[in-house]
């Protein structure tokens, strides 16, 4: 597992094999499945994990972000990642 | 089931997201904290294949998420690696919990092919004896074989760890155990006090200075091990002024079928008296969860009594657990006992004090096996 406390700007993120992220129709949300849990995840770290698919840098998760909402958004999502990242959601693939 | 400390949504929309599907009682270990009930042998008639697969429709339809396949032992049944293969298919996240008997590596590739997720398999001590005479059967060298077979096949685990008096002790060396296997999650469940668990309550219940001592050495491990391994152990709902907010509510999230097809808020719920639990071969499952008397009795706060309903935690812990209410109280609609504003929470401290009675009479613990209580209390029919 990966031992890391940061998130680096080069580092390419994928989604912990461990987790499923999918859309539920029934709740009408994004969800992350995992051995005996479920996080509804809201529709801004939706649009975050869905780029986490170990092909993107964070750098590149980040500007896609900047274009898509014509806004700086580098803040937010750099704090969404540490957290997804805290959780074990998302990992720095090797 | 979601466990203490573990994360969870909440709010579930009025969805059973947690599907528990009870697929046997049948078992080949003799626990004496087992969950199933009293007369576990009555229930000979199990759902088949084909209603368990009507019942897996049924709740994906609904929305349901998590699925539990347990028991009894679960792998008594031939058709499990089928029914993981079709919940994948219908969309569940699947999860097997066993105790690893009838486990083969054939078994798990099968399973692994169909889709399982995870597997959380029980491990009682790190040591041969303890285990063996714990369960009442020779199985702790099958069980560590399973374990290391389970890794081997890349399945992510949660070692279970059953809590008491005779294992408490052992914290560390558990914890060594399941860092060497290599698991992502360790369990220590909190022996909880129904059924066969509660016949055998004051053997079980640790003391308050053992349950800090493991406190010490889970904390310690975290420390050295940081997200390698993660951690669960919640102390015991007796030494808490607050119960627990059992299943996150009645009917909130969690739906339980038996092996008889029953339809259970909670795995224990058949020992309250006076309801009749709709089953899955008479009804929809859309109908038990929606309209039921059973799934509607304990639901929102209309139920609720004193000091509950007056309670401003009440939409925190629900009042507690319905089946504790029963057991301790005798009516299922009280305050949990455990809550300190109970009238009844000195059965709790009652309990908890015998735990360091140095003059307590120590008995024997009643494993659970066909015969070893008489059951005629019990209004089971089949």
């Amino acid at each position: 597992m990966n031992e890391t406390i940061t998130i680096a700007a080069e580092n390419i993120i994928e989604i912990n094999p461990m987790y499923l992220f999918r859309w539920e129709e029934p709740q009408q949300a994004h969800v992350l499945l995992y051995p005996e849990g479920i996080v509804k995840v809201n529709e801004t770290g939706a649009e975050i994990l869905k780029l986490c698919n170990g092909i993107k840098t964070v750098t590149e998760i980040i500007s896609e972000l900047n274009d898509k909402y014509s806004t700086d958004v580098t803040d937010s999502v750099n704090k969404f990642l540490e957290v997804a990242h805290a959780k074990g959601w998302i990992r720095s693939k090797s | 089931m979601p466990k203490d400390g573990s994360e969870v949504s909440l709010d579930g929309l009025g969805i059973p997201m947690w599907l528990t599907l009870e697929m046997t009682y049948r078992c080949p270990l003799h626990c004496p904290w087992c969950s199933n009930p009293l007369d576990f042998d009555k229930f000979k008639n199990e759902l088949s294949t084909d209603d368990w697969k009507r019942v897996l429709r049924e709740g994906r339809a609904m929305g349901a998420l998590q699925l539990g396949f347990t028991g009894g032992e679960p792998m008594l049944r031939d058709d499990i690696e089928e029914l993981v293969a079709y919940s994948t298919e219908l969309g569940y996240y699947a999860n097997l919990i066993t105790s690893g008997i009838g486990l083969t590596p054939e078994r798990l590739k099968a399973m692994k092919d169909g889709g399982l997720k995870q597997i959380q398999l029980s491990l009682q001590s790190s040591d041969r004896d303890i285990t063996n005479k714990l369960v009442g059967a020779d199985v702790y060298d099958q069980k560590l074989s399973v374990a290391h077979e389970i890794k081997r096949q890349g399945f992510p685990m949660v070692l279970n760890v059953p809590i008491c008096k005779q294992n408490i002790g052992q914290t560390r060396d558990i914890l060594e155990l399941a860092e060497e296997l290599g698991v992502e999650y360790i369990e220590f469940a909190n022996i909880q006090y129904y059924n066969w668990a509660l016949l055998n309550r004051a053997e079980f219940l640790p003391t308050r200075e053992e349950i800090e001592d493991a406190e010490v050495a889970v904390k310690e491990t975290r420390e050295r091990l940081g997200k390698k391994m993660e951690i669960y152990f919640v102390i015991p709902d007796y030494f808490d002024e607050r119960p627990k907010a059992c299943m996150n509510g009645w009917g909130a999230i969690h739906l339980t079928i038996g092996p008889d097809g029953a339809a259970l808020p909670c795995q224990e719920a058949r020992i309250i008296k006076g309801f009749e639990f709709p089953s899955v071969l008479d009804h929809s499952l859309d109908w038990i969860w929606n309209e039921s008397p059973v799934f509607n009795a304990f639901r929102g706060e209309e139920w609720m009594k004193e000091p509950c309903r007056s309670c401003d935690e009440k939409e925190k812990d629900h009042g507690g657990c319905r089946c504790q209410a029963l057991l301790l109280t005798g009516d299922a609609a009280n305050t949990d006992p455990v809550c300190s504003k109970s009238p009844f929470h000195d059965l709790i401290k009652s309990s908890v004090a015998e735990t360091t009675n140095e003059h307590r009479v120590e008995r024997p613990l009643v494993y659970r096996r066909k015969g070893a209580i008489t059951t005629d209390f019990l209004e089971t029919t089949e």
